[in-house]
């Protein structure tokens, strides 16, 4: 059986050729870039090469991308980098309840430490108000954060209308990157941002590097101490072999990305289209077109995640979900809940993330094996009763569900 | 946490695959219905008694794969059993008999416990009030 792979927002396979682009920087030019013989000063190189291909996809440049460890560290950096750096001139954080971890996570951290956090709420689409960000502001904020793109309902943000806002009155403007770089066009200047976090295995990149966009004129407090590497903005040897396939993947996006969009939004909206045909009671999460050319995520009633993707797994496709079961915390996706969905319907959710490798027929196993998965769990689900004249079979479609249940 | 189920027993998986007495019971003797306080999900039990001695049970659950598992193996364990004996069945006994359940799904077996420790008590309450 062949695996089918639908959980690239979590991450992707490292592209063949980034491999081979590392493969080089491990064992023959494995010099420190901080010292000045020859080898040192070769991976110098690389690192300034693979940084000016990162700067131009997102149209920035070089001396504006700082490597980091990952996404989360480009988040917390930005976050604590700012709130310390302009602590005397505020201490209030604007960002949304559907942010990250790597950003909530921060801004719990900076509110146990005498900042103030708002956190906005969104809409059923999981989109944010840009007026309600103006509202939010007072004469203490010093920054405003707000994701490009949702990871789990892939919502995408009005960042360009947000950071309008925030120029006007001179609030430094921080965006998380990380589920849109390298997969829909990110222009630091269109965007309007003043940091923007990156990282480079949600776009065929090898695990631990990312980077944090930092513009021109932008004070931070570094977020890690010691060496004076990346001009003295982030202390550390660098990654080398990870920085040059951050790099190359990072030029293959670029070629790749406008066809590939355009490709796996139409696999995308067949998806959405069939299970919302071939299953009752199910519902999409996120909004309908503001939406990651990769992403599906929809809630079936009656129904938990977990056992889901179980059942899933059983046929060879992997996906995610955000029930409660499935997290280590037991409690239902931060995201779906402040979309308004209730923990029933967050424990029914169901992500599919979609890829390079999948194709059409992937999505026609999908559409095959689900139904019956659905079926059968709620054939189990005492969510849903079955009339007592019913012999057998499990309960699926409207016969079942009272009239009034019906959807429609 | 993707694959949680990695760290499930293949007895888990073979029960979660083919859950043993799923479905709702026509007129049941006892019916227990609890609710997962720790993540939210639910579990119906149904018996049926002849003389003190269960002889048929049967579940509906909306959980997770442990969930699952454990209200299948409840309602195997407890047929053939008196009131006295079933009572004795902790989720400790449930989470042994399918060789054991992942640290963060042991709360699910709880609720299986629950579960027919609540359909036991319906059925001793209806069968004082009609006795
Ligand atoms: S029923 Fe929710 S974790 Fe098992």
């Amino acid at each position: 059986m062949r695996r089918i792979y639908l959980d690239h927002a979590a991450t992707t396979p490292t592209h063949p050729e980034v491999v081979k682009a590392m493969l080089p920087y491990f064992t023959g030019a494995f010099g420190n870039p901080s010292s000045i013989y020859s080898y040192g000063q070769e991976a110098r190189a690389v690192i300034e090469e693979a940084r000016a291909k990162v700067a131009e996809l997102i149209y920035a440049r070089s001396e504006e991308i700082v490597f980091t460890s990952g996404g989360t560290e480009a988040d917390n950096f930005a976050l604590e980098g700012i709130a310390y750096a302009n602590e005397h001139k505020g201490n209030h954080i604007i960002t949304t309840s559907i942010e990250h971890h790597a950003v909530l996570e921060a801004c719990k951290f900076l509110e146990r430490r005498g900042f103030r956090i708002t956190y906005l709420p969104v809409d059923g689409y999981g989109l944010v108000d840009p007026q309600a960000v103006k509202k939010a502001i007072t004469t203490k904020t010093i920054l405003i954060s707000v994701m490009h793109a949702n990871n789990e309902v892939g919502t995408i943000e009005p960042i360009g209308e947000i950071s309008k806002i925030a120029r006007e009155v001179g609030i430094c403007f921080h965006t998380d990157a990380v589920q849109t770089v390298g997969h829909i066009p990110v222009n630091v200047d269109e965007l309007g941002v003043d940091m923007l976090s990156v990282s480079a295995h949600k776009f065929y990149g090898p695990k631990g590097v990312g980077a944090l966009y930092i513009r021109k004129g932008t004070r931070l407090v570094p977020f890690m101490h010691g060496g004076e590497q990346e001009k003295r903005r982030r202390a550390g040897t660098e990654n080398v072999p990870a920085i040059v396939g951050f790099g190359r993947a990072a030029e293959l996006a670029r070629q790749e990305m406008s066809k590939e969009a355009e490709r796996l939004t139409n696999l995308r909206d067949k998806l959405i289209k069939g299970l919302l045909e071939q299953i009752d009671h199910i519902r999409l999460n996120g909004h309908p077109t503001k939406r990651l050319p990769n992403n599906v995520n929809v809630s079936v009633d009656f129904v938990e995640g977990e056992s889901m993707l179980l059942n899933l797994d059983l046929e060879g496709i992997c996906a995610s979900t955000g029930s409660a079961c499935s997290s280590s915390s037991l409690e239902p996706s931060h995201v779906l809940l402040a979309l308004g969905l209730s923990p029933e319907q967050a424990h029914g959710s169901l992500r599919f993330s979609l890829g390079k490798e999948n194709t059409e027929e992937d999505m026609g196993r999908v559409l095959k094996v689900l139904p019956g998965i659905v079926a059968k769990l709620r054939a189990m689900s005492p969510l849903l009763k079955t009339p007592r004249t019913v012999k057998g079979g499990p309960p699926l479609n409207p016969p079942y569900l009272a009239k009034d249940d019906r959807k429609g | 946490m993707p694959g949680v189920w990695s760290l499930y027993s293949e007895k888990v998986m073979e029960h979660f695959k083919n859950p043993r007495n799923v479905g709702e019971m026509e007129n049941p003797d006892g019916i227990g219905h609890v609710g997962n306080p720790v993540c939210g999900d639910i579990m119906e039990l149904y018996i049926k008694v002849n003389d003190g001695t269960i002889i048929d049970a049967k579940f509906k659950t909306f959980g997770c794969g442990a969930a699952i598992a454990t209200s299948s193996m409840v309602t195997e364990m407890v047929k053939g059993k008196s009131i006295e004996e079933a009572l004795k069945i902790s989720n400790r006994t449930v989470a042994e008999a399918l060789d054991g359940l992942p640290p963060i799904k042991m709360h699910c077996s709880v609720l299986a416990e629950e579960a027919l420790k609540s359909a036991i008590e319906d059925y001793l309450r209806k069968s004082k009030k009609e006795g």
